[in-house]
């Protein structure tokens, strides 16, 4: 009896011993997190003004600012997002609806899985020999935007999967059953109630494309732009290009306008986050109203 | 297309019931179903529908042929085997040499650091969320690992070079400025959400009669968690840890900042080195002139990384799938 | 052409087989409805009445691995013919489901959805007025047309999913268990609906309530498994059943 009350003692307190540590563990991502703001914050104080925000790159440190970057980065997504969102929810509408239970829909599943796990940089590799090359875009906002577009095709394409998946079949049935046509039940009921979950995923995957780098380097986007883009035509550089470049110098100074280039980075991220909540929120309250 | 169906339609009404029928009679004068306008083909549509799903598949034979062409031609000056064995990677100043070796060793040293700070630590945190934290304590800690999910890589290769590497550097004064161990550490945090998330997800879908049946004989969570939940989600668990890897080694911000560019054959995290995605970037950045065999080894490099990454893709889905099946 | 048969009948169906994959579902059977009646389809649970009344629709085309022998006549044309377009079907013929399934919209465009994939807009107000008339739905929602439907009760969806079906002025509608997912008062409302709805359609009512079939049906059709027991009109065939299956089920034996 007693030595089995030893031995309870003793798993009590080999359970109290990991479950600190695995508290620990997942503080760790927590306070990684933290760190990581912290240290960014630290270092663009004062940094960030609106000099930054208004100029053009610079080779001095004080002077440089992250316009040209910015603007890069917007008519980016701006163009991405007409190009890949169509497609994307195009692609999830036949695979849920339309496709017959064929080999070829299956392939065109699996594909897609392993395409969302293929390296960005590979995109890029992609995107250099097809559009800038190829098809002659240059080194262009549309070459890159199009790259993006692959790039983020099968996020959007899950995303919009699940969210039609998540439409109940009754509300297709009812549509049908008033002499709809298949095409006409998808787009008068099934698209309406799934927009809110492919609006949620296309912003996801929209930021990942904000987020971007690699690719862009090897299309050869410019990482010195003293101008702003005027048509889809024109070179350009984006956010995570100009803070690369700014990272790579070895002035110390550089390393805080890096640091500031990232909080807007970052600030930008976080407005497409909230939009992305904020569209979920205000659609799922339209729903069960 | 419209104006047949208003047509069919009203021709329909005119001879179906009345709007304000009186009933009687009128039904049977309703026309014989069929001999009207076929409405709007849906035949466009779904083809137009299924253009747009192969564009998807179209991505991924584009990605073949560009890295298999531009490769192949690369081989003709270089042997696959010389590629493949060669302990030298200097392919950018004479005498050039075509080894991938150092690469590849620089790319398995970061991923296997970025392995050994994210797996334990997204593991044994999968374990808390899945086991033992509270709803609410789960309610903010996986916002904040979506959010670490969602940093973009340059940030990390950023944080890298000047937040760990100095800290790394008071303690290893020896160390480079440019060094893998940097980068393995960013990295792993990087990737460590997914192991996170994506081992909870197989934990969680361990049916709780398991676990009850565990408590019932007065096991400990820890018991529990140890030796009912984790074997019992032990492929769900390898495959989180595949995918992660993959990741890693598909990686290219972080190490194109932190891990440097000097292509060593060394397990020493301490040194700068450099990885295939590093490679591959510095050569676009370097601008290459087309045509030229260095700008040939982007293909080469990139159609390897491309194999390797594929590859553990596919082992991780046929883990997982394995997993689901275990529990239908 | 037309009215190869007895043309008083609106459906028919002549030695109707279905089968789920392996599953036989429907055996052999022939049934005629009357229009302008309240035909009711009884019988025990999973013996076939929701698949006969999907055939009469052509909703059971969606499933998968499903198979049909025999023939649906729809005033004595075969409703499965190849150049029948089955959204004409459906337009012709409507249905209500068990579950109230409003649409996400408003209580307007819900009842003008039909009328509008069918280009029937013209004078779309009128319509939507009389259709929630017609479904007795008019006066409780006249002030809030433009509302979410999904704010309404689930007696009052499933009104609105009436006077949806109504809005295509369909010469049929098919009900599967109208009232079953509603509560007693609101089933109440909707079954005094169908009686006064009798007078312009044709009604072919699925019903696991009795008393409910009794009150509102002229016609009543037994099915057992996946075969046709025996119609007739209702009070014949709830006071003196020709089968002694019939009579079973009619005083609670089985099912
Ligand atoms: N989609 C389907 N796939 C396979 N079998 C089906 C399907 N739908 C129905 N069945 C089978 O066909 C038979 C008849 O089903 P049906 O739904 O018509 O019955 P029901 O009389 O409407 O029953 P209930 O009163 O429960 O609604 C049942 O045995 C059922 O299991
Ligand atoms: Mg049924």
């Amino acid at each position: 009896m007693d030595s089995l009350k030893r031995r309870t003692t003793h798993r009590k307190r080999w359970d109290r011993l990991f479950q600190g540590l695995f508290g620990a563990a997942t503080l760790f991502g927590v306070v990684a997190l933290l760190l990581l703001i912290t240290d960014i914050l630290r270092k663009a104080a004062g940094w960030i003004d609106l000099q930054f925000l208004t100029s053009f790159p610079s080779r001095f440190a004080e002077d440089a600012g992250i316009l040209s970057a910015l603007a890069g980065s917007i008519w980016l997504i701006g163009l991405t997002a007409p190009i890949a969102l169509p497609l994307g929810v195009a692609s999830a509408i036949f695979l849920e609806e339309f496709a017959p239970q064929s080999s070829l829909t299956r392939l065109i599943q699996v594909n897609i899985a392993n395409l969302a796990g293929v390296p960005s940089i590979v995109f890029g590799i992609l995107g250099l020999a097809l559009f800038v090359r190829a098809l002659g875009a240059g080194r262009s906002l549309l070459a890159g935007a199009l790259t993006m577009s692959l790039l983020v095709l099968p996020i959007i394409i899950v995303s919009a999967q699940e969210a039609i998946r998540a439409v109940p079949d009754s509300q297709r049935q009812a549509a049908l059953a008033l002499g709809a046509t298949k095409w006409q039940a998808v787009r008068s009921v099934v698209l309406p109630a799934a927009m809110p979950g492919i609006m949620t995923g296309t912003i996801l995957a929209l930021s990942r494309a904000i987020g971007e780098t690699a690719p862009l380097i090897m299309i050869g986007a410019l990482s010195f732009v003293a101008f702003l883009p005027s048509g889809p035509l024109d070179q350009f550089t984006v956010l995570p290009i100009q803070i690369f470049n700014w990272t790579s110098r070895p002035q110390e100074e550089f390393s805080h306008v890096a640091a500031a280039g990232i909080v807007v980075l970052l600030v930008l991220l976080l407005v497409l986050n909230s939009a992305a909540v904020l569209i979920r929120n205000h659609y799922r309250k339209r729903f069960e109203a | 297309m419209e104006k047949h169906e208003t047509t069919r339609v009203s021709k329909a009404l005119v001879k179906g019931v009345p709007l304000d029928g009186k009933g009687n009679g009128v039904h049977h004068e309703s026309p014989p179903l069929g001999n009207t306008k076929p409405r709007p083909a849906e035949a466009p549509v779904r083809g137009l529908l299924f253009l747009s799903a192969l564009v998807s598949v179209m991505t991924t034979i584009g990605i073949v042929l560009v890295l298999a062409t531009e490769a192949v031609s690369f081989f003709k000056t270089v042997s696959v085997f010389d590629f493949l064995t060669g302990t030298k990677w200097t392919p950018l100043f004479e005498p050039k040499s075509f080894g991938i070796m150092p690469l590849l060793a620089g790319t398995l040293l970061v991923a296997l650091g970025a392995s050994l700070v994210a797996i334990p630590i997204g593991l044994a945190s999968a374990i808390y969320l899945s086991e033992y934290s509270s709803h609410r304590v789960r309610s903010w800690v996986k916002p904040v690992l979506e959010v670490l999910a969602g940093v973009p890589t340059v940030v990390y290769g950023y944080f890298a070079l000047t937040f760990i590497t100095p800290i790394l550097r008071r303690v290893f004064p020896e160390m480079s400025i440019f060094n893998a161990a940097s980068a393995s550490i960013a990295m792993g945090i990087m990737i460590l959400p997914m192991v996170s998330s994506l081992s909870e997800d197989a934990m969680r879908a361990v049916p709780r009669s398991l676990r009850e049946a565990a408590y019932a004989l007065g096991s400990t969570r820890y018991e529990v968690a140890s030796r009912v939940v984790v074997p019992a989600a032990a492929s769900g668990i390898t495959a989180s840890f595949i995918l992660a890897v993959s990741r890693a080694i598909g990686e290219t911000m972080i190490v194109a900042i932190a891990a440097g560019a000097t292509p060593k054959l060394t397990l020493n995290p301490l040194e700068s080195i450099q990885t295939m995605t590093a490679y591959i970037v510095q050569v676009s950045l370097g601008d290459a002139p087309y045509g030229t065999i260095e700008y040939k080894t982007i293909f080469a490099v990139g159609l390897l990384l491309f194999l390797m990454t594929l590859g553990m893709n596919i082992l991780g889905q046929w883990v997982t799938r394995r997993y689901r099946e275990v529990y239908r | 052409m037309m009215a190869n048969t007895s043309d008083r009948f609106i459906l028919q169906t002549r030695n109707l087989n279905l089968w789920y994959g392996e599953r036989k579902a429907l055996a052999n059977i022939n049934i005629d409805i009357q229009p302008q009646r309240v035909t009711a389809i009884i019988g025990p649970s999973g013996c076939g009445k929701s698949t006969l009344l999907r055939c009469f629709n052509r909703m059971n085309e969606l499933l998968p691995g499903i198979r049909i022998e025999g023939q649906v006549l729809y005033n004595g044309e075969d409703l499965y013919g190849s150049n029948v377009d089955v959204t004409e079907v459906r337009y012709r013929i409507g249905m209500v489901f068990q579950k109230p399934t409003p649409f996400p919209k408003s209580i307007f465009e819900n009842v003008a959805f039909g009328p509008r994939i069918h280009g029937l807009t013209e004078n779309l107000a009128e319509r939507v007025e009389r259709s929630l008339q017609q479904a007795a739905l008019w006066d409780e929602v006249k002030d809030r047309l433009h509302h979410n439907a999904l704010g309404l009760s689930g007696g009052q969806q499933q009104r609105l999913c009436i006077a949806r079906a109504l809005a295509l002025e369909p010469e049929v509608l098919l009900m599967d268990e109208p009232t079953s997912a509603l509560d007693p008062v609101a089933a109440g409302k909707v079954e005094e609906l169908i009686v006064n709805l009798k007078k312009r359609y044709t009604i072919v009512i699925v019903t696991h309530n009795l008393q409910q079939g009794a009150r509102v049906a002229d016609t009543t059709a037994f099915l057992l498994g996946g075969e046709l027991v025996e119609i007739g009109p209702t009070s014949e065939m709830y006071t003196r059943p020709r089968d002694n299956r019939t009579e079973a089920y009619i005083t609670g034996r089985f099912g």
